[in-house]
Parts: C-alpha cells; structure tokens; sequence
C-alpha cells in the first residue's frame, strides 16, 4: 500500500493546509484556529492522494465526495481545495469578508469544491449517508468521505446516522472522527466523563479503528483497512489534540476560536517549516 | 348550524391513495422518485408502492432528522427524495436539517406532512400540526402547499414532483369528498378562486375550503356575494390574487386549519396592509394548542366552521370604510 501514496506530497500538502489557514484566519484576524488544525493532515492525506477528484472539474459525476460536517472548520478545506487547484490561493484571503466565497462555515453554493453545505453539528453525517446511499443504489465505486468532531459526537442526529448506515451496509461510507479531545467550552471528557468512542461505534456494528490523526501514513493506512471491510461503514477515529501544529494555538486552553495576530501567525509557520525540515510531525514531538 | 362536511363517504376518496397512485404512476417513468418513511408506513398508505418499487423506496426507522439529512444526500446524487411522517415531525422537529441541509444548500428535496392540525384528531395536541405551515413559510425558497380535495392532491403532488427546491406538502390522509372536477388544472403559485362575489373574499386552504363554500352559501341567503378562493399555494402567496380581492371586494377573510399566526392569516394580512388596506379578519386557531376528539368535535371546539366564517364575513363588511 505504500507505494501508491505519496507521503512527502501528502505532509507537504498538510503543511500547507496549516499555513494557509492560519494566513487566511490572521488576515481576517481570528477564527476557529484549533479545529482547523486538527484536521489538517486528514484533508492533507484525503485531497493529496486518496480521494478521486478533479480540481478542474468539480462537479465530476464519478468523484469521491467529501463532508466536512465540523462546519466551522471550513477554512481548512478551503485552503486545501485552494492548495489542489480548485481556486486560485489569493482567495483564501478573503475570508469572512463581505461577499467573500469562502464563509466561516461551508457553503456548496458558494465554493467550489465544497460537496455539502454544514455548519449545524449532526447533519454533515447524515448527508454523507445520503450520498453513500445514493452512490450504492447507482452501483457506483465512488467512496463519501465525512469528518466529525468528537465534540460533535454529543449531538443526536450523529447516533440516528450511525444506526441507519449499517443497515444500508454502506462499505464505501468511511466517517473519521477528529478526536482532538477539546470543544468549545473546555475538554470533551469534563463536559462528558470518560468515554469510549471506539467501543460505542463497534456497538452500532461500524467497522472502527484508531489512527494516529497527524500521521498521514496511518491515516492512509486506516482507509485503505477501511476500504478492505466492504460491507460496513467504517468510523476512523482520528487521534489529535486541537490546536494540532500551530504552536500558539497547542499552548491555549480555549484554543476553539482565536483572536490572531500576524505576528502569531508568522512565528507558527515558521515552527511548522521548521517540523517539516526536520522530518518530525506536526505535534512536533516524534520523528517520522 | 352551517355546515362544509367535507368527508361524506358517498363520493369522498382517500387522499394517501390518490397520493401514492400519483407517485407510483410519476415512480415509474421517474426512477430518481425515491420514497422515505420514517416508521409510519401504514399511516401513510405507502406499503403498496414499496412493494411496487423497492428499489425506490426506504424505511429510515424512527429518525426524522437523519430521514431528511438523507433526503439531502441523495438529491446531492440526483434523486428526488420524498420524506414522509406527520406534519408535527415534518416541520417542528426537523426545521434545521430542512433549513440547512436542504433549503440552504440549494437542494431539491420534498417534505409530506400529514394530519394538519386537527385533523390529527384522536392523536390529539401532541401529534396536532398548527404550526407546521408556518414554520415552513419562514424558511426562505421553500415552497407550502396544501391540496384541498384527492383532484388537486393528485394533481398537485405531480406539480410538486417536478418542481425544484424544497417543498412540502401538507396533506390530509382521510376520505375528502371532491371539490374539483376531474382533470381540473392547477398551477402553483395561483389561487383557484371558486366562487365570484364582490361584497367580501374567504381565502381559505385545505379543511377550510369546504367550510368557506358553506359560508357563502349562507352569506348569499342573507343576499352577500362572497368571493372564495382555495389559496392551496400557502407560499408563495398569489399576491396579484389577494390585491385584487381586496379592491374587488373590500373586504377579506381568511380560513385556515393552522394557528392564524404564521401563515395564511398573517401572510394575507402582509400583503393587504403593504398594499391594499382592507379590513382583514382571521379564522383558525389562535395560540392555542391541539387536543383529542372527532374532527365534528374539533372543529367546533377551535372554531374552524361555516358558522364562525359567517360571523367574520359579517364583521369584516361592517367594518369596511363607507
């Protein structure tokens, strides 16, 4: 499996991702930063390589789909379809801005390249069913990509979808969840104790496993495990912590939603090209 | 006591039947029709047609929120979803996943609400949509209809199958006795005015249209020529209709199975003071909620009757400036 991918375009790509978002949140001077950045090597590893797409053809009939239900982290997708050509990259700098085509929260009628409109938590997840659904009563091979925070696991509507998806034996249905342990208010387990998000998925009978979330390797390796299982849906639990390779955000106990400044913003794209130079991952901990 | 009795067996027909006959019949030209029910299937008359189209048809279980966020997907695909349950759970309970997932992202996805208001009957204040219509109103592009008679519901679901966007039909389930010729044409978007008069206009929709040609009825023996109109379209709202009802007549009134804050009452109230004040006086539910009994029964209780349209029709006259 690994030749198929390309890792170094792939962490590349999740590089980018960061610097571009944190650009893009600090022209518009704050935004939801730790979100973002949790989910940078997912969308590195799922637009640099795994998913069938066509950047010059967005609307390709036979393209994978792709459901950001975490809304607010639209900017990261942005600067991920931008990064893969779906725009030009000086757009991302509109962000926010009145009339912008980039809105803090994804909106299909409004960029290219964004599959569905989200920013309610619960219902990216059952949209993405949809498609999975309707692509296997077309008989068609395309694979419905979605990612859903672990905050947003507390929202009903996530637990209706899950019941409904195994039933629909929807094996090219493949949910990561961004397990970055923090939401709004403070971490997920004070808001909700101890859980085991892996044991409640198993329970509704998805195929589930855990990857190291800033690891594009592993995350490719979970989809390709994912992709093997054939009848099930599969829930790939993405191992982060928010705020996930932009230093200032790592170091901030509320770290959802951030005031930042360019100052802030350079000195954390400097320590992500540093990590990149140094053949270490994003957290910056370990070397690859 | 006047009375519209709209549901005499003799020539009354079941409204979910001559529904699904008309999605069956659409279904097979149209394999993108794709029917979802949210555990309600018998009530909603729909076994016939999953066994005539399994592979265009899903029972998503006791989950309308996810049913509608499904809905969306598949019309992400090209479908044409059709999400059924009753018209409290089409509308208040999943107003946001309508409102994003469907209306907001530009989709063309159909919602059927069933037993407005009191014709929920028996099931009582829990399961009694008087707020359904409104709800809906509020969300923008979304178009309301609620088909009077099995003619216009057969005619009408056509429509609203082959209409883009999100739309949601408030539908009766019961026998309804005819009010429509076979083979009347319908156009959404435009009142049917079914009677002319030029001393007051009853708008009314769904239920209330039969109580309304009662109305005149006993308005004309008191020598009142009412207009009615069957405004089945409850958004968009004909406005050419009701601004010319309101100088033809100078006077209006509305009737409606629905609290008479949200939708028909009010939206007709908008139209005619932004453009043609009139007196308007507004019949339906009023802030109040549903409860259990017999149709007979509930009518009488919230008013929703000929009589009561009399006694508005009279008021509204006086009230007209000389």
């Amino acid at each position: 499996m690994f030749e198929k991918y390309n890792f170094d375009r792939m962490r590349r790509l999740s590089a980018d991702i960061r610097i571009q978002t944190i650009r893009a949140l600090a022209e518009a001077g704050y935004g939801h930063v730790g979100g973002c950045m949790s989910i940078a090597d997912v969308l590195g590893a799922l637009y640099g390589g795994i998913m069938r797409i066509r950047p010059e053809e967005p609307d390709w009939p036979d393209r994978d789909f792709f459901v950001l239900s975490k809304g607010h982290c639209g900017p990261a997708l942005y600067a991920a379809l931008a990064l893969r050509g779906f725009f030009p990259l000086d757009e991302l700098t509109t962000l926010n801005r009145g009339g912008t085509s980039l809105p803090s929260h994804c909106d299909r009628l409004k960029t290219r390249g964004v599959d569905v409109s989200t920013g309610s938590l619960g219902q990216g997840i059952s949209v993405g069913e949809g498609i999975a659904y309707a692509n296997s009563l077309r008989g068609s091979d395309a694979y419905t990509y979605c990612v859903i925070g672990d905050g947003e696991c507390q929202e009903g509507q996530v637990w209706e979808a899950a019941d409904l998806a195994v039933q629909l034996e929807l094996g090219h249905f493949i949910v990561f969840v961004d397990d970055n342990k923090k939401q709004l208010d403070g971490s997920v387990e004070a808001m909700r104790g101890k859980r085991h998000l892996a044991d409640i998925w198993r329970a509704f009978g998805w195929h589930v496993q855990t990857v190291e979330g800033w690891d594009v390797c592993s995350i490719a390796n979970g989809v390709d495990c994912a992709k093997a299982v054939g009848d099930r849906p599969s829930l790939i639990i993405l191992d982060t912590c928010k705020g996930l390779g932009a230093n200032f955000a790592e170091k901030a106990e509320f770290n959802h939603y951030m005031t930042i400044t360019h100052e802030m913003a350079e000195a954390a794209i400097a320590e992500i090209e540093k990590r990149l130079c140094e053949g270490t991952y994003p957290r910056g901990d370990v070397r690859w | 006591m006047v009375s519209g009795s709209d549901t005499r067996p003799d020539s009354a027909k079941d409204m979910r039947t001559v529904y699904f006959e008309a999605v069956g019949d659409e279904a097979q030209h149209c394999r993108e029709i794709f029917v979802i029910d949210c555990d309600l299937s018998h009530s909603m008359g729909s076994l016939g047609y999953a066994a005539r189209f399994p592979k265009q048809y899903l029972n998503a279980g006791i989950q309308e929120a996810n049913a509608v966020g499904l809905a969306a997907g598949l019309s992400l695909r090209g479908f044409i979803p059709i999400v059924h349950t009753f018209g409290v759970f089409a509308s208040r309970r999943v107003m946001d996943q309508v409102y994003l997932s469907c209306a907001y992202a530009g989709l063309n996805v159909k919602i059927v609400g069933a037993d407005p208001g009191v014709t929920a009957e028996v099931n009582g204040g829990t399961h009694m949509a008087l707020e359904d219509a409104g709800i809906m109103r509020l969300i923008p592009g979304v178009t309301v209809v609620e088909p009077s008679d099995p003619v216009m519901m057969e005619r009408v679901t056509r429509l609203i199958i082959h209409h883009k966007g999100v739309d949601y039909i408030r539908m009766r389930r019961k026998a309804v006795k005819p009010i429509y010729a076979p083979g009347t044409k319908f156009e959404l978007g435009k009142g049917v005015v079914l009677r002319d008069g030029t001393d007051v206009t009853i708008i009314a929709a769904g239920l209330m249209v039969s109580e309304a040609l009662a109305a005149a009825d006993a308005l004309a023996l008191r020598g009142f020529q009412a207009r009615v109109i069957d405004m089945f379209t409850l958004k968009p709202l004909d406005e050419a209709l009701i601004i010319d009802s309101a100088g033809k007549t100078g006077a209006i009134v509305t009737a409606e199975n629905h609290n008479v804050n949200g939708c028909l009452g009010s939206g007709v109230a908008e139209i005619v003071a932004e453009h043609c004040p009139v007196p308007v006086e507004r019949v339906g539910v009023n802030e109040s909620f549903g409860e259990v009994g017999d149709l007979a029964y509930l009518k009488k209780r919230f008013a929703l009757t000929a009589d009561r349209l009399v006694e508005r029709c009279l008021a509204a006259m006086a009230a007209k400036r000389p």
